[in-house]
């Protein structure tokens, strides 16, 4: 079973919740960090023992001796990546998709392959026995989908393994990266906010999750520092809406000093107990319905 | 380095004449007023193919300048992108060239009075 | 022209209701909301709409099914895994194809087009702050920068056509693709942080991205109170890469209270985190520079 936690909004809780459910998950887990941009998780779970592997993507580099100049990959190159200046011709690898296109065409094999490094992956163990995995883009490095692509096929594999759970601690937004980081999903959570920001982007995420067809619940963090405007959206569209975090000095100080919200208190740990467990009542509904 | 006299330059240009503005820009310039120095005959590239693109406008600029035969470019700032593009084909460039029209840029470059850039901006 | 970009890397600092603020402070000035993936800017703006229109980027491949042979071979080409096959019937995932055109270019029947992508939609407003540049992308679009460029470009355009030389530009959360663009030409980049171990950690971050574009820096701590430590922390990372902290603020419910109110905090009858307010933006003006003789 695989939950994404996810929000249109950035800030609005994603990581606290995704490390409070790893850390009361009754089954094994694998938590996930796709948030490769800003990386967060491991500050709240403390993996040990990290092992770091830096991860490419693959660019053509020219063989000057091979190439007739002929233009061919410039002109088929949609990233400007490639581009032929009188007799030369010149590359740049971080504008390249990856696509292998240059490579593919070039009459000549004058075009090898290359790496041009994206960040890295990492994956360690909490003390608990938590595997932890995260992807962290190069400082740069403009995209981030290719290393997010990495860090799926590392986490399939490790999943794979001993039939773990996984979850997936997803980037903010509703564009392709976040896109990327649901799509394995059987349950997808929205985390939010009860404020104006919070629901217009908690609108945003459900326009693009929506048509994928997954259950979804949604989770509202700093609950009573707002209006009532995010419930009656999740009313009026069905959301089923699972737990609330209030708006409490206190949880947001624990959070400040890198705690786990289920260590807070007997209460929060209740809380996301039963978070669990209605996920995963959802997600084995959810899969009854894909397979009816 | 080789010592071919330079006569043909190119000034990056909010319009086509020598009384155009200088545009300080080169990736997303307008247009490139391309100046023969011993006729001083003009001729006008437009840029607009490099302006619409989001990522890559100093590529396809600098494609555009040495397809016009230009050995030397007066504008305001090169990014590093487009500046290895026009090392690798022997373009020199003289940057911060702004706030004057194309025709006093022309001027100050016959007397000697830019010099010629050895890094990008950013 | 100086423009002041608003980023945090961590989401949910405070960089919006900050802008709004500044927004409301700076006297003339282009409003600018290059969060085009979860853009609220707007929400405190409240836009009158005057032009807009489609964002088409790059290109999105197409196969005509009555052309195509099943042959499979944009199937092997595809890096991105975008060819679906349905029973010998090929199609493109739109959501994955990257627009590369290798596809196109090896199809042996010719069978595959390659329109224009419409990706979102760029929206030229006037606001009680002044005009507004903004857009949204369609949901799951790629976040490529070009949306961001383009507001950027408008938005410079409209400020010298209105003879302003400030745009206040509100950014997206993180450090890739599209706040790589945002940062383009920045007089200075603002960083709204906080005080606990994300907002440390995401700080260091786009502090290191400024510095990799070399632009010049300022970071303002919000929710200052929620942990000395950490606070003390920023400070110590701050000066050790020489980059001045303009300023603090406390956890102030008043922030959200501004908010459904669809005020700028700084809007309305005074409050103390109003005025402090008032003092960070006196303290931005020196670093965004005297303005331009217009």
């Amino acid at each position: 079973m695989i939950i994404a936690v996810a929000s249109g909004k950035g800030g609005t809780g994603k990581t606290t919740v995704s490390a409070a459910l790893a850390s009361i998950w009754k089954r094994p887990v694998l938590a996930v960090d796709m948030d490769v941009e800003e990386p967060n998780l491991h500050l709240f779970l403390k993996p040990e023992s990290v092992r770091s592997e830096a991860a490419y993507l693959e660019v053509p580099v020219l063989d000057k001796a091979l190439c007739k100049l002929c233009g061919a990959c410039a002109e088929l190159c949609q990233f400007k990546a490639i581009s032929l200046m009188g007799a030369h011709l010149l590359i740049f690898p971080d504008m390249c998709h990856g696509c292998g296109g240059c490579m593919r065409i070039c009459p000549e094999g004058a075009l090898q392959k290359g790496q041009r490094e994206l960040g890295v992956v990492e994956a360690g163990i909490t003390s608990e026995g938590i595997p932890c995995l995260t992807g962290r883009l190069r400082i740069g490095e403009a995209m981030s989908p290719p290393l997010m692509g990495k860090v799926r096929q590392r986490m399939q594999a490790m999943a794979e393994q001993d039939f773990r759970d996984i979850i997936i601690d997803a980037p903010p937004g509703v564009s392709c990266p976040a896109m990327t980081a649901v799509q394995d999903a059987d349950v997808i959570l929205l985390v939010t906010e009860p404020t104006p920001f919070g629901l217009h982007d908690l609108r945003l995420a459900w326009q693009a999750f929506h048509p994928l067809g997954k259950p979804m619940g949604v989770v509202i963090n700093r609950a009573g520092v707002g209006d009532d405007q995010v419930q009656a959206f999740c009313r009026e569209k069905g959301l089923p809406l699972l737990t609330e975090i209030p708006f409490r000095r206190d949880i947001a100080e624990h959070y400040a000093h890198g705690g786990i919200l289920t260590q807070l208190d007997a209460g929060m740990k209740a809380t996301f107990e039963d978070l669990a467990q209605r996920l995963e009542r959802m997600a084995c509904e959810g899969q009854g319905v894909s397979h009816a | 380095m080789t010592t071919t006299p330079i006569h043909t330059i190119a000034i990056t240009s909010e319009g086509p004449t020598l009384a155009d503005p200088v545009d300080s820009r080169f990736g997303r310039a307008g247009g490139f007023v391309i100046v023969d120095l011993t006729s001083m005959a003009t001729t006008y590239v437009d840029n607009g193919s490099s302006q619409v693109l989001a990522q890559g406008a100093g590529i396809q600029a600098a494609e555009n300048l040495v397809k016009a035969g230009a050995q030397v470019l007066l504008t305001g700032h090169v990014g590093p992108k487009a500046w290895t593009a026009l090392q690798a084909t022997g373009v020199k460039v003289v940057q911060g060239v702004e706030n004057m029209t194309v025709g006093e840029a022309v001027t100050k470059f016959k007397a000697g009075e830019f010099t010629f850039s050895d890094a990008p901006s950013h | 022209m100086r423009e002041l970009v608003v980023i945090s890397g961590k989401g949910g600092t405070g960089k919006t209701s900050l802008t709004a603020a500044f927004a409301h402070l700076a006297e003339k000035k282009v409003l600018c909301d290059l969060d085009v993936d979860a853009p609220d800017l707007h929400l405190i703006a409240e836009p009158t709409i005057q032009r807009s229109g489609p964002f088409l980027s790059g290109h999105v491949a197409e196969i005509d099914g009555t052309a195509c042979t099943s042959c499979g071979t944009c199937m092997e080409v595809c890096a991105y895994g975008a060819i679906q096959n349905v029973d010998g019937r090929f199609t493109v995932a739109s959501g994955h194809c990257e627009g590369c055109k290798v596809c196109v270019a090896f199809c042996p029947e010719q069978a595959i087009d390659f329109p224009d992508r419409l990706c979102g939609t760029w929206y030229e407003s006037e606001t009680r702050f002044g005009p507004m540049i903004h857009a949204q992308l369609d949901p799951g679009q790629e976040n490529s920068g070009k949306l961001v460029t383009l507001l950027k470009a408008k938005a410079r355009e409209h400020a010298q056509q209105k003879g302003v030389d400030l745009i206040v530009s509100d950014g997206a959360p993180g450090i890739g693709c599209p706040v790589i663009s945002s940062l383009s030409q920045a007089t200075l980049v603002l960083l709204v942080t906080e005080p606990t171990p994300s907002g440390l950690h995401d700080l260091e971050r786009v502090v290191d991205l400024c510095r990799h574009f070399r632009l010049p820096s300022a970071v303002l701590i919000n929710k200052a109170d929620l942990n000395q430590g950490y606070q003390t922390a920023i400070h110590t990372f701050c000066q050790s890469r020489d980059i001045p902290v303009v300023g603090h603020l406390p956890h102030d419910p008043e922030v959200t209270r501004a908010m459904i109110r669809g005020q700028a905090v700084t809007e309305g009858p005074e409050t103390p985190f109003g005025a402090q307010v008032r003092q960070i933006w006196a303290n931005l003006q020196p670093l965004l520079g005297a303005p331009a003789h217009t």
